[in-house]
């Protein structure tokens, strides 16, 4: 109590310094709020190759990431870039799970399950899985969606119709049209944050390191050592997407 | 002959239409394309810009951490000092950028429950609480610190009246 005494004091004690660092804070924190890419000159596609691991055996269901998703990018209230189900697999029912995500996990889980049913319960958070050969930028007719040099699936606003090819051609469904613009949106993988050196809203709020961004063309990476020390899996292999979402402790129950 | 000329003329027409519609096609295409398209692949390259220039609402901890430097050393040996600022206190990059928007203090209780609450389909090692029957249902930060649970409580609105 006495060590929290003293550094409350000493918080206002260095008051002065604190306006000073604020100053100082604010001007490197101008260049993220001016938002323009050039004023962070640092950072050239070539060099990233964002990819993304998912710990299901850490997730607790708590649904911050779905909701920091809505508020970092201003998504639709019933539509979702990224969501949370939560799986029931009784006995051998392997090939018939009971799924369920109301309102994709933005208000948690109310308890449904009973422990020790000879059942399995788990939360499996799920996003657009950034694929290197995606079906759905594949099927645009315009150019309007794209695989970009460091690897996010990204959507062009201005250039989409609205056709909805690639809303079908998604085999996660991950894309969805925003009806305010009758164009598809879907998760960019904050790349307004990862381009400036943040990482993406969804794991900045995870409070477990269930979801961990990763950058497979650096080296001293995390997410190399965690590839290498997990059994990881991705969504759907057999459609050969090349998807860069890695699961740890995926149950063949997961679609 | 004429009367072969005649009836091939219905053909004729019908091809200067098509060479019509793709030489319009070819025009229209070239003006309204931007010159870059294409250059690193079928898309539009200012695309990418157009993604990378919206505002961040999130700041991240490491801009929390510039300021509330007493954070570090509260956190030191508890299991949330891995949790990040804005995990609890939600979007705050308008307070980093400006400290005189003021954010609002969390409603501890309603916090803790949102990650605590017990749940089968947790993971069994993360800690879990029934918040009917754990102490009651008592105020969680009048036995937790919010920033360091496994310590007793700190009240600095407490500790500053005392003063
Ligand atoms: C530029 C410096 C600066 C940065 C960056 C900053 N803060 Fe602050 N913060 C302050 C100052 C100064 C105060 C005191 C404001 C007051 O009491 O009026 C404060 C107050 C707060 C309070 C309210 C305390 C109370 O008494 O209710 C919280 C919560 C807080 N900050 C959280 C954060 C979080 C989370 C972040 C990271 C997103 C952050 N701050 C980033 C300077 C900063
Ligand atoms: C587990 C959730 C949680 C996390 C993580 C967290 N806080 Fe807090 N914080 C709270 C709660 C709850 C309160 C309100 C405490 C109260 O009212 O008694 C609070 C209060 C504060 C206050 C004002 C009162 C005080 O104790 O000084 C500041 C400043 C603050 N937090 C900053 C931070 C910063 C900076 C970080 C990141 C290093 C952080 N918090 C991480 C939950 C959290
Ligand atoms: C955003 C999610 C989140 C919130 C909100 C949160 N916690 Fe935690 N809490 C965690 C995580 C993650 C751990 C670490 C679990 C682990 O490492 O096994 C933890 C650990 C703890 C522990 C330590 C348990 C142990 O095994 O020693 C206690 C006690 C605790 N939290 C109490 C609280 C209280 C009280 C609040 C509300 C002020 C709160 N938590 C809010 C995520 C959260
Ligand atoms: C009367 C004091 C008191 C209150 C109020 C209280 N706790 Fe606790 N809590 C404790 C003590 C003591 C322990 C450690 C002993 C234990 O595990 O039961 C503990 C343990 C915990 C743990 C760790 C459990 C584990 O399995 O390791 C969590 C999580 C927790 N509390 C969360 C909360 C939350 C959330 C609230 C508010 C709803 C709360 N506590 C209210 C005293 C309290």
């Amino acid at each position: 109590m006495s060590e929290t005494k003293s550094n409350r004091r000493e918080f206002l004690a260095t008051g002065t310094q604190l306006v000073l660092l604020t100053g100082a804070a604010a001007v490197a924190w101008e260049h993220v709020m001016a938002g323009s890419p050039e004023k962070a000159p640092n950072y050239k596609t070539t060099e990233h190759w964002w990819a993304m691991t998912i710990d299901i055996e850490k997730c607790i269901g708590c649904g911050n990431c779905v909701r920091a998703c809505k508020t970092e990018n201003d998504v639709k209230e019933e539509f979702f870039r990224t969501w949370v189900e939560r799986y029931h697999v009784e006995g051998t029912e392997m090939e018939r799970p009971e799924v369920d995500s109301p309102n994709g996990g933005f208000d948690g889980f109310r308890e449904k399950y009973k422990a020790g049913e000879n059942s399995k319960n788990f939360f499996v958070p799920k996003l657009c899985n950034h694929c290197s050969h995606s079906p759905c930028t594949q099927v645009c007719p315009v150019g309007a969606t794209f695989e970009s040099p460091d690897g996010v699936v990204l959507a062009d606003k201005t250039y989409c119709v609205g056709c909805r090819y690639c809303v079908q051609a998604c085999p996660y469904g991950c894309r969805y049209i925003d009806p305010r613009t009758e164009t598809v949106d879907k998760c960019s993988l904050c790349y307004h944050r990862i381009t400036k050196g943040l990482t993406t809203a969804c794991c900045e709020t995870c409070p477990t390191g269930t979801r961990k961004l990763g950058d497979l063309k650096n080296p001293a990476d995390p997410i190399h050592e965690f590839l290498q020390s997990h059994k990881v899996q991705v969504l759907k292999p057999q459609m050969a997407t090349g998807s860069k979402l890695y699961y740890n402790g995926l149950d063949g129950s997961v679609r | 002959m004429r009367h072969l000329m005649k009836d091939k003329e219905h053909l004729f027409r019908m091809a200067a239409l098509f060479v019509g519609g793709i030489v319009l096609f070819v025009i229209v295409r070239a003006v309204m394309l931007p010159k870059d398209f294409g250059k690193l692949g079928h898309y539009r390259p200012g695309a990418l810009e157009d993604n990378a220039k919206r505002v961040p609402v999130f700041a991240g901890k490491p801009a929390c951490l510039e300021c509330h430097t007493d954070m570090i050393e509260r956190q030191k040996g508890s299991k949330h000092a891995a949790i990040n600022c804005e995990a609890c206190h939600w979007a705050l990059s308008k307070h980093a950028a400006d400290p005189s928007v003021k954010p609002v203090r969390p409603d501890a209780k309603a916090i803790c429950l949102v990650c605590h609450t017990a749940n089968v389909a947790k993971p069994k090692k993360f800690p879990q609480i029934d918040p009917k029957t754990h102490m009651e249902g008592g105020p969680c930060n009048e036995c937790h610190q919010p920033h360091h649970p496994e310590k007793g409580p700190e009240k600095p609105a407490v500790q500053e009246a005392k003063k």
